[in-house]
């Protein structure tokens, strides 16, 4: 059986990479005792691929991941309770929130079906009001150039075609002012970092990203925006710190 | 939301820093199987350190198993920290962030002790850059009452002095047992309100610990370069401190809750010691000498530490660590056990057994639990001709080594490394030379079964070490070192498929300052780490330049610590540090060296007396009572002896002390040899 799963990344394990990730997924099931399919060859490894990157340092309230169960799993597994157990298996930081059955071979994978993430950025160093002022000029210009490095490559883009939609997020108990950013994942992107580079030219971007996290990740179906798999409402595990 | 559970923690001070390192998951802790200390006014806090970075440190096993061991006790708490690197260090020093354990966070300078593990030399002023990053004054002599007390383990400190102005004690030998011991006195210390100045007399406490050192506590005169003599202050502190050794390793089934990294690390499996110590007698190798005697660890607790261990952690890799594995003496019944149904299926559990002897059986093993993953294999003959592997008594013949490459290329590896050493006793060119040979023939074997075989020779210079036979040995020089590097390099371009790599003789010379240094060298290593030099062990921030001036400045000659032969009679600066071997016995295994005779395996032939077994009423624990089927790595031992031999199966429990017992009341439990006990 192929299955999709959504699961949180908060806290400090939020220091992890991506391949970290994959690593603590690859223990998190063997531990649970889940058997997973293999692949053929030579060094067989469980089947399991992973979503969009999420950059290290970065939390994320919308992880997915895609893995095939072996036959011997059975048809009618509970799969409520392996969000428990893969949760239960997982390091502090991670919890798995759903997890679907998915058609054998109609879904397109994860990093060729998502067309856009949806980022809140806690600002540190900017007032509300510069942030509503720079959210409607960046939005009013119709082009925005962005020195940046990509694998150790410098070149000069137009990122403004990236930025789908920005806006204040309604603030929660923490006074800093929070922006919403939608920003598009194909071609070649544009990482939160770097609109806050674009955004504040003259602050430090790692400095002034006190956190990033991902909310959501969007995929298109009859031109229409959705989650990959939509949040519904549900009490999230406060994330508690290992120490 | 980022609370970490006490007011010292450093996190919110730390978390902001983490966004701009490299790899910053390396100062998170939470990795699975961490234990959260539970501080505690009144409890002896323990901060471990690892002098490397995270990636090495983490599964350091002797760090993990204090740990573990600390925190079971009611009156300690024990975190753990490895070096920062440099990225985070500038930004550390740059907003006065202090060395913090990575458990909780909390500042170093909070913890009661800090205590360092050392594997190598090269790391001596990582140990001075943490202390200080610490924020602890460097020099012993400098501290407050109150600072952490500075503690140096691990296999370096059998020769501590190049530190000993440096750490408040060292431990020699196993820390299992001694740690309790420490943390009982330092207790004490704590309940007593560590008055102003108490610090020298719960220092000269701890001193009569057996196995702990306390260098304040001694005094050191020198005749000009040489040393006179190093005596202890007062008379209630002894004259040798004697290491500690656990009896019996099934009893000290640990780590139980084996840390399994958030992050990649150098050895990232499972990993179930199966025994200490090594009685083989390599002559150049201070582990085989110092860690003596062998202590199996029993069959069935290794299979129930490896099954505990890869459900706790979810690692389907287990390596069976050793100074030797293919010796153990349940190795094929632990092997089977992991992957009865053999190799092929999705859930196989692979298993690396590191330190593997030379021999065809030992690559038939090694065949059998590799699962998929046949590249490489690693041989380490040590030496080119059979006359220096006398001297050095590693006792390999070209047969065992041809045999076991032979099958491991008849079984699917086409990689095979060789390790040698360079600068040893008595070398020749035309021993350096051998190790192309050898190498060339390797090749030849390989090509039969696959065009792909190639053969890496690694080529390291040879450093000689306190507490073993060498360590009268003058170090070749630097020029000398390259010199038979080039020729091995020269003969390996006529050789095809063979590629050599080599260990820099720069870094070589600087090892050999530290490992037979005396107190003065710790001028020295202050001076390297004043300089910017750590991470000495890496060889983009190794110049050997802050070295040589270091020993200029201090008016030390590099000569003399280094590179002169020492006679019978010198006073070596760790002769008041004892591994239980007695210094005639290994000057007889010296001059025995320069004779080129070899020295069997004590495990299955009578007693030559080093000293360790009898000295401290300690006996090898060794299941079987005859070497291992295949050879004895071609000792040419009369084999057929093994049933007379007398092997102890039981250990036999005494109190440590601190003065050598020489009395031995042993009986031996004679194990008729088996038939089916297989000896080719």
């Amino acid at each position: 059986m192929k299955l999709r799963l959504r699961h949180t990344k908060l806290g400090k394990i939020r220091f992890t990479s991506h391949r970290d990730t994959a690593r603590h997924w690859e223990r998190a099931v063997r531990k649970a005792q889940v058997p997973l399919a293999y692949s053929a060859g030579f060094t067989p490894r469980p089947r399991m691929s992973f979503g969009l990157a999420l950059p290290t340092g970065a939390e994320s309230l919308a992880e997915y991941l895609d893995m095939e169960l072996a036959p011997e799993a059975g048809p009618d597994i509970d799969l409520a309770d392996l969000a428990v157990r893969f949760s239960a298996e997982l390091p502090v930081g991670y919890e798995v929130t759903h997890v679907v059955a998915r058609d054998a071979d109609s879904v397109p994978s994860l990093q060729e079906d998502v067309v856009a993430c949806t980022w809140v950025l806690t600002l540190e160093g900017v007032e509300a009001h510069e942030l509503r002022d720079t959210i409607e000029r960046t939005l009013a210009v119709p082009s925005l150039m962005v020195d940046r490095e990509r694998k150790g490559q410098r070149s000069t883009d137009d990122v403004r075609p990236a930025i789908l939609d920005l806006s204040v997020a309604p603030s929660t108990d923490d006074p800093r002012p929070h922006l919403c950013a939608m920003l598009a994942t194909n071609g070649r992107g544009l990482r939160p970092v770097e609109l806050l580079a674009a955004m504040f030219p003259a602050l430090d971007p790692v400095d002034t990203a006190a956190r990033v996290l991902r909310t959501q990740q969007w995929i298109e179906r009859d031109g229409l925006r959705r989650e990959i798999i939509p949040a519904v409402p549900f009490a999230t595990r406060t994330p508690v710190e290992c120490a | 939301m980022y609370t970490a559970g006490n007011m010292t923690s450093l996190w919110a001070r730390v978390e902001p820093l983490l966004a701009r390192v490299q790899k910053p998951a390396r100062y998170i802790g939470c990795e699975d199987g961490a234990i959260t200390p539970r501080h505690a006014p009144g409890k002896v806090s323990w901060l471990l350190a690892y002098p490397d970075t995270y990636e090495i440190g983490l599964p350091n096993q002797g760090l993990q198993i204090l740990n573990e061991i600390l925190n079971e006790r009611d009156d300690a708490v024990a975190e753990r920290t490895y070096a920062p690197w440099h990225d985070l260090e500038a930004l550390m020093r740059e907003r006065n962030v202090p060395l913090f354990s990575v458990d909780t966070h909390r500042a170093a300078g909070d913890f009661d002790l800090l205590a360092f593990s050392l594997a190598a030399e090269l790391v001596y002023t990582n140990v001075i850059n943490m202390i200080d990053l610490a924020g602890v004054a460097v020099r012993s002599a400098h501290r407050e009452t109150t600072d952490p007390l500075i503690v140096l383990g691990g296999h370096c400190a059998f020769n501590p002095e190049p530190l000993a102005d440096y750490v408040d004690l060292v431990v020699l030998g196993e820390g299992e047992e001694v740690i309790g011991d420490i943390t009982e006195v330092v207790r004490e210390w704590k309940a007593s309100g560590q008055t102003p100045g108490s610090r020298d007399g719960v220092l000269r406490e701890l001193s009569k610990i057996p196995g702990v050192y306390a260098p304040a506590m001694y005094d050191v005169e020198y005749d000009g370069p040489a040393l006179r003599a190093v005596t202890p202050k007062y008379a209630d502190v002894p004259a040798v401190v004697h290491k500690r050794t656990v009896a019996d390793l099934g009893e000290w089934p640990y780590p139980k809750s084996p840390l399994a990294p958030l992050t990649e690390v150098v050895h990232d499996r499972l990993a179930v010691e199966v025994f200490r110590g090594c009685t083989r007698g390599c002559r150049f190798c201070q582990a085989g000498m110092i860690t003596r005697p062998v202590r199996e660890r029993p069959a069935d607790q290794v299979r129930t530490m490896i099954q505990n261990g890869l459900r706790r952690t979810g690692y389907d890799e287990v390596s069976l660590t050793s100074l030797s594995t293919a010796d153990f003496s349940g190795i094929e019944q632990v092997t089977q056990a992991i992957n009865p149904a053999g190799c092929g299926t999705s859930d196989t559990i692979s298993i690396s057994l590191p330190s593997l002897r030379v021999d065809a059986f030992t690559v038939g093993l090694a065949g059998q639990v590799a699962g998929g993953r046949r590249s490489g294999l690693t041989f380490a003959p040590e030496a080119g001709s059979w006359r220096l592997r006398q001297v050095i008594n590693k006792l390999i013949t070209e047969e065992d080594l041809y045999g076991a490459v032979e099958s491991a290329f008849s079984q699917g590896w086409y990689r095979a490394k060789l390790y040698f050493l360079t600068g040893l006793p008595t070398e020749t060119d035309a021993d350096t030379l051998g190790i192309i040979d050898l190498a060339r023939n390797c090749v030849q074997i390989g090509r039969k079964h696959t065009n792909r075989a190639s053969v890496t020779v690694s080529l390291g210079g040879f450093v000689p070490k306190p507490h073993t036979p060498f360590q009268w040995f003058g170090q070749n020089t630097n020029d000398e070192l390259r010199r038979k590097v080039q020729l091995v390099r020269e003969a390996s371009g006529r050789a095809k498929g063979v590629n050599v790599k080599w260990h820099d003789p720069s870094a070589t010379l600087a090892e050999g300052i530290a490992a037979r240094g005396d107190r003065r060298i710790g001028a020295v290593m202050e001076r390297v780490w004043r300089a910017g030099g750590i991470f000495q062990e890496w060889s983009e921030f190794f110049r050997l330049g802050r070295w040589e001036d270091a020993m200029a400045a201090e008016g030390l000659s590099i000569e003399w610590y280094v590179h002169r032969h020492r006679d019978e009679h010198e006073v070596l600066p760790w002769d008041h540090l004892s591994a239980g071997l007695h210094k005639d016995f290994l000057w007889l295994d010296w001059k025995e060296a320069l004779a080129e005779h070899g020295l069997p395996d004590c495990r299955w032939t009578p007693c030559y007396d080093c000293g360790v077994c009898t000295g401290y009423g300690i006996e090898h624990i060794v299941a079987s009572p005859v070497p291992p089927a295949g050879g004895s790595q071609g000792t040419g031992q009369d084999l057929s002896r093994g049933g007379e031999i007398p092997v102890a199966l039981l250990p036999r429990r005494r109190e440590h002390t601190s003065e050598p017992a020489t009395d031995r009341a042993v009986v031996p439990v004679v194990v008729p040899a088996s038939d089916s006990e297989g000896v080719s």
